[in-house]
């Protein structure tokens, strides 16, 4: 078995110049902090050895780890990008919407709206401006759920930590606007990398909705490889409600490894969809931990891949109360000789009676040479659970084709219309009307067309 | 060592493994040791180890070539055992183990089954192994395996009539090794883990089965295994060939005497079938499973694998786990030949501390190959039961289908139950499905039962032997039987 050594000195200058910097500005503990995540990176370094790790077990990160990427240089303006942004991503202007380009805080493509975010009570901001401006809490919220010491990726997020989006909703408050994070990276003439950060802290009896969207848009002639190494954390007090939604719309050739750590009070819901489409590479490592009696989850996701994509979902939910519920339904496309990675874990902790636990994922194979590897588990310690899996693969269903055709549909038609039937069973639980629309569309455009052929017609 | 527990025989019972079973206390058994001479060899485990029991079997030399080539591979593995399975155990101490124990010294080996030790067949005869051939009503031919050695097989004339060869794997390697040679290790190489080559490199016995063109073996094959000797291990090893057109139902059973320590079983099964060849492997397993504080108990790590190696041909695996401390198994189907069909039915139950990793892989590679999962497992007690399977749909495998259902059952709030599928497709016209539950036995259906009157420990048998219907279905009449009074002495204490 080969090993492909993480080159840890790709990332050695960036490291010391961003520590330069901090040491100038940043509270102690940051640097501190930073220093730690950076020790462990080095030791760790990219989880390229795959054998007998069963986090990695169909997923090569080789790839990341031989690129050398840089943090980006030149800053562009970021006014160039505003229509291409309006149409990579999720957008309305009655949201409040926060955007960062090539993982830095972009005032002029933002829009905060005053409204809500200025009235004093909820926090929504740049990370960068929180650590400058010293707010409070931070040291209390950041890095509390993302255990880096175990994880290379997240150990290298941590170190670079930078800017990213902090929202705070304080205990009783309703924020009315869905906030909107838009991670964009603008591709320019060298591989780059950048560690967009997100935390979310909904107090007691708070409510929001949050949407994080990965977009990559062209610049410049070439199309270099980038990196997105993102990290969120988000924390529900006690019932709390969040609306979370995440999109992943990278370009063609980037590299995405995405691991959002959430932690459950007492009632809290938490509702998720996940959607995914486009990047090379793309990881989404999800973690719920459902931490107090009461709380629960609803988790969806949808990921569509062709070409020569590899997509990792890999969703744990850790039930480590009693009277937790947890709902998970993903579904995948899969195209070209792309493949698909679903890994998802339900862990229910000792005595954590009266569990409630459901886990479905779908794939449906468009194409002789796409693959699917799924592997969806229950471990259980608790007996008085309710718990059960499901996973499929196979392809658009024969009969359902012979009666679309039976009614004259052609059979490109009568399949493009199963497939976005299938697609859109999670796009409908998508709350947010803008968004739903949004991710409809991007969906339909990329059905692929002559995939369906092979099978489609017999 | 004087027995136990002496069972009482009554005729009306079937007779295979759980003898005593209508008597319900919960102590396992087949406890009971017999105390005959021993040809043991020294604990430890080398080269010469190796060589020695390739002599003792007065093998030929392209046995202990493979034999060494085993070892040899093994060692470089430097006793790092497998850690991905969901079991704990004290590091083995691979030196400490005695790798050949042979009732009564080779040199005076029974001739026929009169000359046999009557206190070997007395033996056999309290598990209820009918290895006098008088008693022809129990219809299943039987190789007994003691230890390291097989000590009798029976109703020889009779196979040899329809030309099977049913015989000891030691003997099959002397008068049949074009076969062996052609199969051995085919199935499962000896690079395959680590237990299969520790199996290959010291087995000392088992069965070997030819079922030649066409014909339909006329009665059950079974073998039993059973470890007498203390601290050694038992390493059988079972080759199985179905020819062209050709049927075999083989039996397995196994138990061992309770000791305070633990003992090795890594035994490597291996079944061959080719064009229109059907074979059918029922496993009922009750090693000694350890004592109520976890104690002693066999540990069980099993390579088993089958190959649809030619079209239209079938394999199937029934198997029932109730006994070890800790079971590590996962009869498997290479689905080659197109049109092919592999099966899998099992429960596995655990109690106290055992623990059990089990499942099954099913590689389609042939077209239209077909495969069926149905895994129930029962936790009680302590206990973890794990089931671990693969279904790997390969590209040439057009129109393949897999249905696969894992349920679980729980008793009490100590144990544990855990489900871990892998579903690898590659093939855009295959159809997967995957199905798996969890949750206790249901209060409305133990209200119910206990409304009309049935006890409550009653009434949980009931609904535990529903749930295993599925698989008691699939296995022989008489082992369907067995297998019901196994689970409920296995769960004794667990309920109610």
């Amino acid at each position: 078995m080969t090993q492909t050594a993480t080159k840890i000195s790709n990332y050695e200058a960036d490291y010391q110049a961003i520590r330069e910097q901090r040491a100038a500005s940043n509270p102690a503990w940051l640097t501190q902090l930073g220093d730690q995540a950076w020790t462990r990176f080095t030791e760790l370094g990219f989880p390229t050895a795959r054998r007998g790790n069963e986090r990695w077990k169909y997923t090569n990160v080789a790839p990341i780890a031989n690129a050398s990427f840089g943090l980006s240089s030149d800053l562009v303006a970021g006014s160039d990008h505003e229509s291409e942004l309006r149409r990579a991503a999720p957008w309305d202007d009655e949201w409040i919407n926060l955007v960062f380009l090539d993982g830095r805080f972009s005032k002029v493509l933002s829009n905060l709206n005053a409204s809500d975010s200025g009235n004093g009570r909820i926090l929504v901001n740049n990370l960068a401006e929180a650590i400058n401006s010293g707010a409070a809490n931070l040291e209390q919220l950041l890095a509390k759920h993302v255990k880096f010491q175990e994880d290379g990726f997240a150990a290298l997020n941590t170190a670079f930590l930078g800017d990213g989006a902090f929202v705070q909703v304080p205990d009783g408050s309703v924020l009315q606007s869905p906030v909107n994070l838009i991670y964009l990276t603008s591709t320019s003439n060298q591989p780059t990398v950048c560690y967009p950060r997100t935390l979310v802290a909904v107090g007691k009896g708070a409510q929001a909705t949050v949407i994080e969207s990965y977009v990559g848009i062209k610049s410049g002639a070439l199309n270099p490889e980038y990196f997105t190494n993102a990290v969120t954390e988000i924390s529900l007090a006690e019932g709390a409600i969040l609306d979370h939604y995440r999109v992943v719309s990278e370009a063609k050739q980037a590299f995405h490894v995405g691991t959002s750590r959430i932690s459950q009070g007492h009632d809290s819901v938490f509702s998720s969809a996940s959607f995914a489409i486009g990047a090379t590479l793309a990881r989404n490592d999800f973690e719920v931990l459902l931490d107090g009696p009461g709380a629960s989850c609803n988790l969806n996701g949808l990921y569509l891949t062709a070409d020569a994509q590899h997509m990792d979902n890999l969703i744990s939910i850790d039930h480590a109360q009693p009277h937790t519920s947890s709902q998970l339904n993903y579904k995948g496309i899969l195209d070209g000789k792309s493949r698909a990675v679903f890994g998802g874990q339900v862990l229910v902790r000792k005595d954590a009676q009266k569990v409630s636990a459901h886990q479905s994922d779908k794939n449906l194979l468009l194409s002789s040479q796409a693959e699917v590897d799924s592997k969806p588990s229950l471990l259980i310690y608790a007996d008085d659970v309710q718990c059960g899996h499901g996973a499929t693969a196979g392809h658009v269903d024969k009969d359902s084709l012979f009666y679309l055709r039976s009614r004259g549909l052609d059979a490109d038609t009568a399949s493009r219309m199963l497939v976005h039937a299938f697609a859109r069973e999670v796009i409908e639980t998508v709350k947010v009307e803008p968004l739903k629309q949004f991710l409809d569309e991007l969906f339909l455009e990329a059905i692929p067309e002559t995939g369906l052929k092979l099978g489609g017609a017999a | 060592m004087a027995s136990s527990v002496t069972p009482p025989k009554s005729k009306a019972e079937p007779k295979v493994i759980s003898r005593t079973s209508s008597d319900l206390d919960a102590d396992y058994k087949w406890g009971f040791t017999i105390d005959i001479e021993s040809e043991v060899i020294p604990k430890g485990l080398n080269e010469d180890v190796v060589r020695l029991i390739s002599q003792k079997k007065g093998e030929p030399d392209w046995m202990l070539e493979w034999r060494l080539k085993a070892y040899r591979h093994w060692v470089k593995q430097d006793y790092r055992e497998p850690t991905w399975a969901n079991i704990q155990h004290p590091p083995i101490d691979y030196q400490d183990i005695i790798y050949y124990a042979a009732p009564g010294s080779k040199d005076d080996a029974p001739k026929s089954l009169d000359e046999v030790d009557p206190e070997i067949l007395e033996a056999f005869d309290k598990l209820g192994i009918p290895l006098a051939e008088r008693e022809r009503l129990a219809g299943v031919a039987v190789d007994a395996v003691l230890d390291s050695v097989s000590v009798a097989t029976t109703y020889q004339d009779m196979l040899e009539k329809a030309g099977i060869i049913f015989c000891p794997i030691s003997e099959a390697i002397k008068n049949h090794p074009d076969l062996v040679k052609k199969y051995l290790g085919s199935v499962v190489p000896f690079a395959d883990n680590f237990y299969a080559g520790l199996n290959s490199a010291v087995f000392s016995d088992g069965s070997f089965a030819y079922i030649p063109p066409g014909v339909r073996c006329p009665i059950e094959l079974m073998t039993y295994f059973r470890i007498n000797q203390a601290d050694s291990g038992q390493f059988e090893r079972t080759l199985i060939i179905a020819d062209k057109g050709s049927y075999v139902s083989y039996l397995e059973g196994c138990t061992a005497p309770a000791r305070k320590t633990n003992q090795l079983h890594a035994a490597v099964v291996e079944l061959v079938a080719l064009e229109d060849a059907e074979i059918k492997y029922s496993t009922l397993q009750n090693w000694f499973p350890g004592d109520k504080d976890g104690n002693g108990g066999v540990y069980n790590f099993v390579t088993k694998r089958g190959i649809c190696k030619e079209r239209n041909s079938k394999i199937s695996w029934t198997q029932v786990e109730t006994g070890s401390a800790i079971t590590w198994k996962y009869p498997s189907v290479i689905l080659k030949g197109d049109n092919s069909v592999g099966e899998f039915y099992s429960v596995a139950l655990v109690n106290n501390f055992q623990q059990a990793d089990t499942g099954t892989k099913m590689i389609h590679q042939g077209k239209n190959t077909k495969s069926t999962i149905v895994a129930k497992g029962i936790s009680a007690g302590k206990g973890n039961a794990t089931y671990r399977g693969l279904v790997k749909i390969n590209s040439g495998a057009q129109g393949a289908k897999n249905f696969t259902q894992c349920d679980s059952l729980l008793i009490g709030d100590q144990c544990g139950a855990h489900t871990v599928p892998y579903i690898e497709v590659k093939n855009s016209s295959a159809q997967v499905e995957h199905e798996a539950s969890t949750s206790k036995v249901s209060d409305d259906q133990l209200f119910y039962c206990q409304q009309r009157g049935i006890s409550v420990e009653d009434a949980h048998y009931m609904i535990i032997n529903g749930f295993c219907r599925d698989i008691f279905q699939e296995l022989p009449f008489e082992f369907a039987m067995e297998a019901g009074q196994l689970l409920k002495v296995s769960l004794e204490g667990a309920v109610g």
